[in-house]
């Protein structure tokens, strides 16, 4: 089952391709976006949308790192797990999120609030360690000013 | 240096700000575009590329020219161009760097090399994380769209040219060019075998031309001033093909050096300028124990290869690569069979697992480097990790992931193998950097 929204904004992407399948991971997107994951039922609907299988499309949602099959919490926190960044300080701050804030990596915390997913280097190594929180990035992460970052974000819900 | 040295960079607003079209058109943006349009045929835009002798700025080295030319003369009118922006390299930041500041540099390079080949079509393939870049991105569109520099009829000439931006969903595969393609048709993003090429059959089976985002920004400018001004730009030696490797380098640089960042100078830069000017030496307390002068794909090179210039071939001589030109830095006081074991996980995690020696010769890679870091490590594991390093090796797998994986760690045996021998013989590790 598809939203009108959604099944409206799949259907813009759709114009950029040659076949509608070359629009799966837009697609699969947009449902993320509205629901914050990719429940089965949307991608049953997704499937037949784009002329694919079910478990075709599963096989290319679950490729990716950042379609998540999932529900995930509120806030989504990538740490980044690149070379520079574990050289400078992420593993610190990963003991601190799991200390202190009760997040595991791979996880989420039993509160809903936040996911915790180690990322393959984020190109912000001139910043290490550095992170995307909700999808922005921040750089030169201590433990003490990632705090202030989720007190900002929970601040907000 | 002028901005006249930094074609690339010279134009960027001091606050890093994407420039808009006005103010990018002000600086002579969209020149080049126009000068192919109005004064040159598709083959002459190629021939003046393939004269400049333009590199592929992705790693590969391979001339931008000859993929062009490489179309071949029959094919079907429907072909595509794309821009290969999923940089997800660890340490390279460059093309975030270049759509960040100068989104519409680009879109005239994919422009201008689609007049060159003839497409109606393209894609910048950007990758997910780099959202203020796709923002940048999306406003240039709009922006050049609106100006006639793209779209039905483009500036008023009988070619037409629909440029869209495809942001991927993160994984580090779908920088190889030929899974890029299967990730662009909605399929699992595996590698392609090798041939066709994707110049004869790419995209939907059309003719298609996939550049780095740094390679595509270089094509305006040469178009502008011309193969001889590029060529002159390069300041290395003479490759093995007989020419000196053109243009200027987009370097970033990270790790334990004072002043991280980027800085655009000619190519064939020695390695010292980069760490020493740029970076402005080694932070204070820390010695340089080894570098990675392009990514983590390429192999460490020690203190006394620290002369070597920046370009495609001179590296080789180290059997390391000049690779993303990323330089990433490390110092003294970091384990570097920690270091291995941070990128062998990378490479393990992002096998698309399509072969087997890269499916499950990597993890293998990884649990032994885990072991020998935590000092559980055997004499005979450094005997298991060379063999790894040619059986997955050039030619062992389907495409280039594994023997990228296998230039640090053979490197590293070497230039390590006093640390591999002391983590063996006391059992444990000395090092507190990298640890929580």
């Amino acid at each position: 089952m598809l939203s009108d929204r959604e099944r409206e904004e799949i259907t813009e992407e759709l114009k950029r391709h040659a076949a509608p399948r070359g629009a799966c991971v837009d697609a699969l997107r947009i449902v993320q976006n509205h629901r914050g994951f990719v429940p089965d039922e949307a991608l049953h609907a997704l499937a037949e949308l784009l002329g694919m299988s079910a478990a075709e499309l599963d096989g290319v949602a679950t490729f990716y790192n950042q379609i998540f099959r999932r529900p995930v919490g509120r806030h989504v926190l990538h740490l980044c797990d690149g070379v520079m960044c574990w050289m400078q300080g992420a593993p610190a701050v990963y003991a601190h999120l799991r200390e202190h804030h009760g997040s595991a990596a791979g996880e989420t915390t039993p509160d809903g609030r936040l996911t915790l997913l180690p990322a393959p280097c984020l190109g912000q190594c001139h910043c290490a360690p550095a992170l995307l929180l909700d999808g922005e990035p921040h750089g030169d992460i201590t433990p003490q000013r990632l705090d202030t970052l989720l007190a900002h974000c929970h601040g907000r819900g | 240096m002028g901005a006249d040295d930094r074609p690339l960079t010279g134009r960027f607003r001091a606050d890093g700000a994407p420039l808009s079209l006005a103010e990018y058109e002000r600086a002579g943006g969209y020149a080049g575009l126009r000068k192919a349009l109005t004064t040159m045929t598709p083959e002459a835009v190629v021939a003046e590329v393939d004269r400049a002798n333009l590199r592929g700025r992705g790693g590969a080295g391979f001339p931008a020219g000859r993929k062009w030319k490489s179309i071949p003369a029959n094919a079907a009118a429907t072909r595509y161009v794309i821009a290969n922006a999923d940089e997800m390299e660890p340490g390279a930041f460059k093309d975030r760097v270049l759509m960040e500041g100068d989104p519409h540099q680009l879109i005239e390079g994919m422009a201008i090399a689609a007049y060159a080949v003839q497409a109606q079509t393209g894609y910048i393939f950007l990758r997910y994380e780099y959202r203020q870049a796709a923002r940048a991105l999306a406003t240039a569109l709009a922006e050049a769209q609106r100006a006639g520099y793209l779209g039905d009829h483009v500036l008023g000439s009988s070619w037409s040219f629909a440029l869209h931006l495809h942001v991927s969903a993160g994984r580090y595969i779908c920088g190889e060019s030929s899974a890029l393609l299967n990730a662009m048709e909605g399929r699992r993003p595996v590698p392609r075998a090798t041939l066709p090429r994707a110049t004869t059959a790419g995209l939907w089976g059309a003719p298609t031309v996939v550049n780095n985002v740094e390679t595509l920004c270089n094509v305006p400018h040469i178009i502008t001033r011309g193969a001889d001004w590029f060529s002159a730009l390069g300041i290395g030696p003479p490759s093995r093909r007989g020419a000196v490797d053109g243009g200027t380098k987009l370097y970033t640089l990270s790790g334990r050096v004072n002043r991280p960042g980027w800085c655009e100078r000619p190519m064939g830069t020695p390695l010292r300028v980069l760490i020493e000017e740029q970076g402005a030496g080694m932070r204070n307390g820390f010695a340089l124990r080894a570098v990675q002068p392009g990514g983590a794909s390429t192999g460490f090179l020690g203190p006394a290869h620290l002369d070597v210039p920046m370009d495609f071939d001179s590296p080789e001589q180290y059997r390391s690569r000049l690779g993303t030109g990323t330089v990433m830095v490390y110092d003294d006081r970091t384990c570097p069979i920690g270091v291995l074991h941070n990128l062998q996980h990378f490479f393990a995690q992002e096998s698309c697992g399509w072969c087997t020696p890269c499916r499950d010769g990597l993890p293998w890679v990884e649990q032994l480097l885990l072991d020998l870091e935590a000092g559980r490590g055997r004499p005979e594991d450094l005997e298991i990790l060379a063999q790894h390093v040619d059986a997955l090796g050039p030619g062992q797998t389907f495409c280039a992931l594994a023997p990228g994986a296998m230039a640090p760690l053979e490197t590293g045996l070497t230039l390590f193998r006093d640390e591999f021998e002391r983590h063996v013989r006391e059992g444990r590790c000395s090092y507190l950097a990298g640890k929580a």
